[in-house]
């Protein structure tokens, strides 16, 4: 527990300085960004075990729809991420109702497919740019009282998001809400026979994780000024995957940390090696299938409940 | 000129045409990925990578070792088959005791990694392969012309397709194929190698797929991305289908091939959405699938 407190101490302590030791901004914004998404996934994949294939249409579905209300609607940045994040919690509304009455394996093939069809209907709508996407997203203010246009005072911003939105998980997996979901992810079978909706439990985890993950994509939109067919294809679903993964599904701290790691790791990689990055990302995710199932968090508590046994 | 929904008669048949096409590629990867998912339980997210290695052996055989297009339909599913033998043997199967999300995890690892190399090594651009001269040409029926390479495409994968069925159903190979999908504890203990059957059934699953891939190369342009949206519809069409259904699969891609051509000449923005749309109605009505059995 004392170490737990530690460890967030120095976490928060290197959050807020990290802009003045010579980071790029920008850069630090964008992890901040894919670890809430990564996080707002893991409310699905590790307190629920559902694997859901197509998080990134909520995420750039999301981006999409904030980039649309600030340069075609002319709204201000506080709306329009909250008009981002209601657009996640409608789809997700739909595609959750329908992913739900099937588990596992077709549960992820099921997501995936009706992601697929958000990806065609980002590239052949009006309003989204097709191949060339959003671009000139400007960043606005906070109703009108604080300029975000500034890339220290964003970056805050988002952190408060990041902080806001983690204390959110904590508290919902905590929850007696929470507990139900536990306990779906322990035995659904027996849930259904102890009388739980499972489903409607399932469903509402889902429209959650789904308007977290759009709260991630409308502020990825603000902070480098662009939405496109990336945010919302199947590699990036995949890659929240990964950072769930490779930094412990089912841990609070894991999806974050990993989440740094594979988005730093693809900034500069793509510098040095260029297409091979994606065969270096496969080859992590194959490592981490393979051995290393519990990711980093999971593996060190792991090792600190040996200990302590 | 007789019109139907306003589109002259001949225009629509085409689109039919490559509708059916497409449903070839369908039913051949979306069979592959029965079998697999029925014997492993697997669900192989590379089926796609696999269809695009199948295409791209196909072209670096012509290109660079003088292989034609009827050795390239022979020695490329055995290839890639044999490519995807040595993953079973190295990867997948140390995954068989675990949650089945993880093969489809790894696989989709796998995938990122085929697509990558080849990307990397060919660039991300289409290359076209050749049509062979003895299918070069078109037949005429009179109201269309019928392109012959197309109509050996749609004959070549229903041959193959009729042939897997008679093997997995009709034969003492797949009576003890299925036998092992129902049981394979039980089926070892009879004395069959059930590791060997597992391991042939992913090289032979992935075989199909390389074997649409040197079906399509004529038909479409070869790129490292050609596999990466193709197999997301594939799974679409296995779920519709039901998953592991042999008759849904076979049946579940020819079907879904027409009404995507159909889709095209009614309303042409919804022809890539349709056989998601379709799933979608489908897993409201029957959750199962339309072959698929309640568990």
């Amino acid at each position: 527990m004392r170490a737990q407190i530690a460890v967030y101490a120095v976490l928060a302590a290197l959050a807020l300085i990290a802009p003045f030791l010579g980071l790029y901004p920008v850069f630090l914004m964008k992890l901040l960004c894919f670890a809430i998404f990564a996080c707002a996934f893991n409310l699905l994949l590790g307190f629920t075990k559902m694997l859901s294939f197509g998080h990134a249409a909520y995420f750039g579905g999301s981006a999409y729809i904030t980039g649309w209300l600030v340069t075609a609607q002319g709204w201000g940045s506080i709306e329009a991420i909250i008009g981002g994040v209601l657009a996640a919690m409608l789809l997700g509304l739909v595609i959750g109702a329908i992913a739900v009455r099937r588990q596992g394996i077709y549960f992820a093939m099921i997501t995936l497919a009706l992601a697929q069809l958000v990806f065609f209907v980002c590239l052949q709508a009006d309003f989204t740019g097709g191949e060339n996407g959003l671009q000139g997203i400007t960043r606005g203010s906070i109703f009108g009282w604080v300029g975000l246009g500034n890339d220290r005072t964003l970056y805050y911003f988002v952190l408060a998001v990041f902080v806001a939105v983690y204390a959110l998980i904590r508290r919902i997996v905590n929850s007696p809400f929470g507990q139900v979901l536990k306990a779906i992810r322990a035995n659904e079978p027996r849930c259904v026979s102890l009388g739980y909706k499972v489903d409607r439990y399932k469903l509402m985890a889902f429209v959650l994780s789904a308007s977290l993950s759009g709260l991630a994509g409308s502020l990825k939109a603000l902070v480098l000024g662009f939405a496109t067919l990336s945010d919302v294809g199947q590699t990036n679903s995949g890659e929240v995957i990964l950072m769930t993964l490779l930094g412990g599904s089912g841990t609070f701290l894991g999806p974050a940390i990993g989440a740094v790691v594979v988005v730093t790791l693809q900034e500069y990689l793509s510098e040095i090696v260029g297409a091979w990055v994606s065969v270096i990302i496969g080859a992590i995710f194959v490592v981490c299938v393979l051995i290393f199932r519990r990711g980093f968090v999971g593996e060190i508590h792991r090792r600190f409940a040996q200990r302590a046994a | 000129m007789t019109t139907l929904f306003g589109v002259p008669l001949p225009a629509i048949l085409g689109q039919l045409m490559l509708g059916l096409v497409n449903g070839s590629f369908y039913a051949l990867l979306s069979l592959g990925l029965a079998v697999i998912f029925g014997l492993l339980g697997v669900v192989n997210f590379a089926h796609g990578a696999f269809y695009m290695l199948g295409a791209f052996a196909a072209y670096i055989g012509l290109e660079f070792l003088g292989v034609n297009y009827w050795w390239a339909l022979l020695l490329a599913p055995l290839s890639v088959g044999l490519l995807g033998i040595i993953i079973e043997r190295l990867f997948l199967r140390q995954l068989y005791q675990v949650e089945p999300v993880y093969g489809l995890l790894l696989t989709f690892g796998i995938a990122l990694i085929a697509e990558g190399v080849m990307r990397s090594l060919f660039g991300a651009s289409g290359r076209s392969y050749p049509v062979p001269p003895l299918l070069q040409g078109g037949f005429n029926l009179g109201f269309m012309v019928l392109p012959i390479y197309r109509a050996w495409v749609i004959l070549a994968s229903v041959t193959v397709c009729c042939v897997t069925w008679f093997l997995i159903e009709r034969t003492r190979l797949g009576s003890r194929l299925r036998a092992a999908t129902e049981n394979a504890k039980l089926v070892q203990a009879f004395g069959i190698n059930v590791p060997l059957l597992v391991m042939c059934t992913y090289g032979a699953g992935v075989g199909l797929a390389a074997l649409a891939g040197v079906l399509a190369a004529p038909v479409i342009q070869v790129s490292p991305l050609m596999g990466s949206s193709l197999v997301i519809v594939v799974f679409a069409v296995v779920v519709i289908g039901g998953m592991g259904s042999i008759v849904g699969a076979i049946a579940g891609g020819l079907v879904l091939g027409l009404v995507e051509g159909l889709t095209k000449v009614v309303y042409p923005e919804a022809s890539n959405i349709v056989v998601f749309i379709i799933m979608a109605v489908v897993l409201i009505w029957r959750p199962a699938g339309l072959f698929g059995k309640e568990q």
